[in-house]
């Protein structure tokens, strides 16, 4: 309940940061939003681990010649990179933030379902990346991220059981987010909001959670399988001994193709709401929206063999997999044409959110078509373990979800601090990180096209110039990450306090205190209206939306 | 009544067990599969009470459950079961 | 966290003591633990699924060799196992209905005898592990398994290699199995603890519930485990 003119407190209202201080009330805690204050900082942590291997990387792709570091070395740090990269920042990401931050909130309720689980998820994830960091401290693993057997488990010297097993206890953390997060869903809603009034960052959410219910176990059981093998060197996985080192791929793929839509689809909720925000507009096609999340976490389940057509699977499967991989493309094409349905005609504001979700429609579109061309079996023999899959894959991860994370901590920046960060450099950050992008990933499209195999430290002197542009967008795309973090932490102390809603926009975690109170709600709201009612809001006569209880 | 199903699930194992002995080529397997399944139903439903779940979505967990662990069967079998055809 | 002054409940009556702050009834909470519990064991029947993935497809490739493998272990025993757990969930949902019912004995006989039966599982588990270690069944470093015919086929020996793949297997997937058998074992154990100390009512009994769907969870994975490890090809 706010209006844009509410006087600013100088006596701070009891929220949910200061109601107890001292770090046990922090470690204790079972307060959903202090949770999600606690993953934001230790992702950020491993999200710096892995952009330092990044670095590395770049650096040492200045020059054709293997000059900066050994082979073995090189080996490492794409293979660190990767692992931190995918499950210490992109898995956990929006769901473990802004997920446990807004879930409850959005849909009218006090905390999670399960509030000591959710705590217990943290505590999983800090106990996993305590074991990654230990392994990468103490000589890393050079198998790459996906860790291909046999020479994971009968030929390479570095800590696979280590870094598998830490891998292993992070899913779990994944796992139980998840269940919480359905189960709340189902469970949680405050009278009122049926499942058509949800805010489509809901929907998105119960679609990731079921990716991460269904498919970690089974990553969860290779890597048992993996750490048995390389122990007790059996067979299972090793030609020599009567394995098939592609069942390991059927296994591995199984779960880390549905992983993506794990990093992607929460993203998307996210710029759906920005979108609707700051368009003022209801989402174009809610329905359409929201079964499309629900249509790529199943479909994504379908098509995991298309890492795998060059490996050695049959012919026919090949085939099978193609088609279903451009059926898995659909939906999110669907959710493409409802943003810019909802753009159109709308009453746009460029405020930072909204920068960073025009980048992520342009950067996943084109992410996205470029999987089609890797769909496509002819062109993937070409490309396949080349720059332009790694260019491909960072389009969507880099350019879509963590543009998608970046815009949402700055969209709901207000509500989680309290303050308002500095707009203009806001704004500015957001354009230095899309043109840092895309110097960065764009050229190697081109490089992968032209032959650059992934992985090599070495290249061809006529791949110098493509490889120079990428390192320096890399630099430029780094600043543009370290700027936020900076204004950030700048805001917690010198912002502005904000109000409860600065957007004016739609959903009942706006209609909360900025920061939020422990419970979030004084009394259970009941809801009686749709979903982005953007067109109730900005009625000129301005009507205090109030929250009926 | 939860005796008649452990009275059920006690044959069911012994006719297993006994068909196993039998020669019935392929259909050992199946057979062996199907009286599981029946078995595996029954506890499901009457010992764990999805029959009276007053919910459908109870019994929408377990059948989402079932089918991707049937897709992550039998998309893997279409390569193994066809490597051979080329 | 249990400031219960700030949440405007609507109810007059007092709420269960049991009742989490951060749920509007006590049925929401049960109803919440259920699903919980039941998304759980989905989790879990995709964890042992990788398993049965692995099986399933070299079972079809070297169908010979795991047979005469499958052969060499002991198929009553495993029988008598499927018994002993159907037994044992037989046992859980009476104490699920004692605890409905309000029968305080039932109750905790039930949990005991469910508690003694998963032991004598284990035990027999146990005494197989053995033969199997005396027969250098046991994957690794000491494995041997020379000149096993395979049934059907008295003129043609198993292949070591790929009887030690399903080895590997039953040792994986019956070891996985064992360890929820003892985690279902501890859990069992403290909501004997709780029922002793008259934790349970009729209105509240959810961990018993719970507990419950996990032990005929285990239950009914070990169904699956034992024809498909013991009664591969028994017939010849």
């Amino acid at each position: 309940m706010s209006m844009a003119t509410a006087t600013i407190q100088t006596v701070e209202r009891e929220n949910y940061l200061n109601k107890e201080y001292g770090v046990g009330s922090w470690l204790f805690t079972t307060d959903h939003k202090r949770i999600a204050l606690l993953y934001l900082i230790s992702i950020t942590f491993f999200f710096f681990i892995g952009g330092f291997f990044a670095l590395l990387i770049r650096l040492e792709l200045l020059t054709p010649a293997g000059d900066l570091v050994q082979a073995d070395t090189y080996n490492k740090l794409f293979t660190m990179h990767g692992m931190v990269m995918v499950f210490f920042f992109l898995i956990p990401s929006i769901p473990a933030v802004l997920g446990n931050f807004l879930v409850p909130m959005m849909i009218g309720a006090k905390d999670l379902a399960f509030p000591r689980i959710n705590l217990l998820s943290w505590y999983l994830y800090i106990i996993g990346g305590v074991m990654m960091m230990h392994c990468v401290l103490t000589g890393g693993v050079d198998t790459g991220w996906t860790f291909y057997t046999p020479f994971s488990t009968a030929f390479t010297n570095t800590k696979i059981v280590e870094a598998g097993l830490s891998i292993f206890v992070a899913g779990f953390s994944s796992i139980l987010t998840g269940l919480n997060f359905v189960v709340t869903i189902h469970r949680m809603r405050a009278p009122g909001m049926t499942w058509s009034r949800l805010p489509l960052f809901i929907w998105a959410h119960y679609a990731t959670s079921i990716i991460q219910i269904l498919g970690t176990p089974v990553i969860a059981i290779t890597i048992v399988l993996v750490a048995v093998e390389r122990t007790l060197h059996l067979g299972i996985f090793d030609p020599k001994l009567g394995g098939d080192p592609l069942l390991f791929q059927h296994l591995f793929w199984f779960y880390s193709h549905p992983a993506v839509y794990i990093m992607i689809l929460p993203s998307m909720g996210v710029v759906t709401e920005i979108i609707a925000c700051f368009a003022r507009k209801r989402i174009f096609g809610y329905s359409f929206v929201a079964f499309s999340s629900i249509a790529i976490a199943v479909f994504g389940f379908l098509v995991w063999a298309h890492h795998m057509f060059v490996a050695g699977i049959s012919l026919y499967s090949a085939l099978i997999f193609s088609l279903l991989s451009y059926a898995v493309a659909v939906p999110s094409a669907v959710k493409v044409f409802n943003w810019t349905a909802t753009l159109y005609k709308g009453s746009i504001h460029y405020d930072a959110p909204m920068l960073y979700a025009f980048g992520f429609i342009g950067l996943f579109t084109m992410g996205g078509l470029t999987g089609l061309f890797l769909a496509a079996l002819g062109i993937d023999v070409h490309v396949t373990d080349t720059y332009f899959v790694i260019a491909h894959f960072h389009y969507i991860m880099v350019g879509g979800a963590l543009m998608g994370y970046l815009g949402g901590l700055h969209f709901w920046w207000p509500k989680i601090s309290g303050r308002l960060y500095p707009e203009s450099w806001a704004r500015l950050a957001a354009l230095i990180v899309f043109l840092g992008f895309n110097l960065t990933f764009f050229p190697q499209f081109v490089l992968g096209y032209l032959g650059m195999p992934r992985r090599y430290f070495h290249y061809p002197q006529e791949f110098q110039v493509l490889n120079v542009l990428s390192t320096a967008g890399a630099t430029v795309l780094g600043v543009g990450y370290l700027l936020p973090m900076i204004y950030f932490l700048w805001s917690m102390r010198y912002g502005k306090p904000a109000p409860d809603n600065p957007w004016n926009a739609a959903g009942l975690e706006w209609m909360t205190s900025s920061p939020p109170t422990t419970f979030n709600f004084e009394t259970e709201p009941v809801v009686t209206w749709e979903a982005y009612n953007y067109d109730e809001l900005d009625k000129p006569r301005r009507e205090e939306v109030k929250v009926v209880g | 009544m939860y005796f008649s199903v452990w009275a059920a699930l006690l044959l069911g194992t012994f006719i297993t067990y006994k068909a196993a002995y039998i020669e019935l080529g392929r259909f050992n397997a199946a057979v062996a599969l199907i009286i599981a399944t029946v078995k595996a139903l029954l506890v499901a439903l009457f010992f764990m009470h999805i029959k009276g779940a007053h919910e459908k979505l109870l019994k929408l967990v377990v059948i989402s459950t079932v089918f991707f662990l049937f897709i992550l069967l039998f998309l893997s079998m279409a390569d193994y079961g066809t490597r051979s055809w080329s | 966290m249990s400031d219960s002054t700030l949440i405007g409940l609507h109810h007059q009556e007092e709420h269960h003591p049991e009742l989490l702050h951060h749920f509007a009834e006590a049925q929401q909470q049960r109803d919440a633990a259920s699903l919980g519990m039941w998304i759980f064991l989905g989790t879990e029947v995709m964890f042992f699924g990788g398993l049965f993935c692995a099986y399933l497809i070299y079972r079809r490739a070297y169908f010979g060799d795991f047979g005469a493998a499958s052969k060499s272990i002991n198929a009553t025993l495993g029988a008598t196992n499927t018994a002993v757990l159907i037994c044992s969930s037989l046992t859980v949902v009476l104490a699920v209905w004692a605890a409905q019912t309000a029968r305080r004995s039932l109750l905790l006989i039930s949990l005991v005898i469910t508690m003694l039966l998963g032991l004598v599982f284990l035990g027999i588990k146990a005494d197989e592990y053995k033969d199997k270690f005396e027969e250098h069944h046991v994957p690794g470093a000491s494995f041997s398994f020379d000149h096993v015919p395979i049934p059907g086929h008295p003129d043609q020996y198993a292949n070591p290699r790929h009887a030690e793949i399903f080895f590997a297997l039953y040792f994986i997937m019956t070891g996985l199995h064992a360890l929820h058998m003892i985690i279902g074992l501890g859990l069992f154990a403290w909501l004997l603890f709780m029922a002793w100390k008259g934790h349970f009512t009729p209105e509240y009994h959810t961990p018993i519930e719970i507990g419950g769907l996990y032990w005929h969870f285990v239950d009914i994975v070990w169904i699956y485990l034992f024809p498909l490890l013991y009664l591969i090809d028994r017939h010849p």
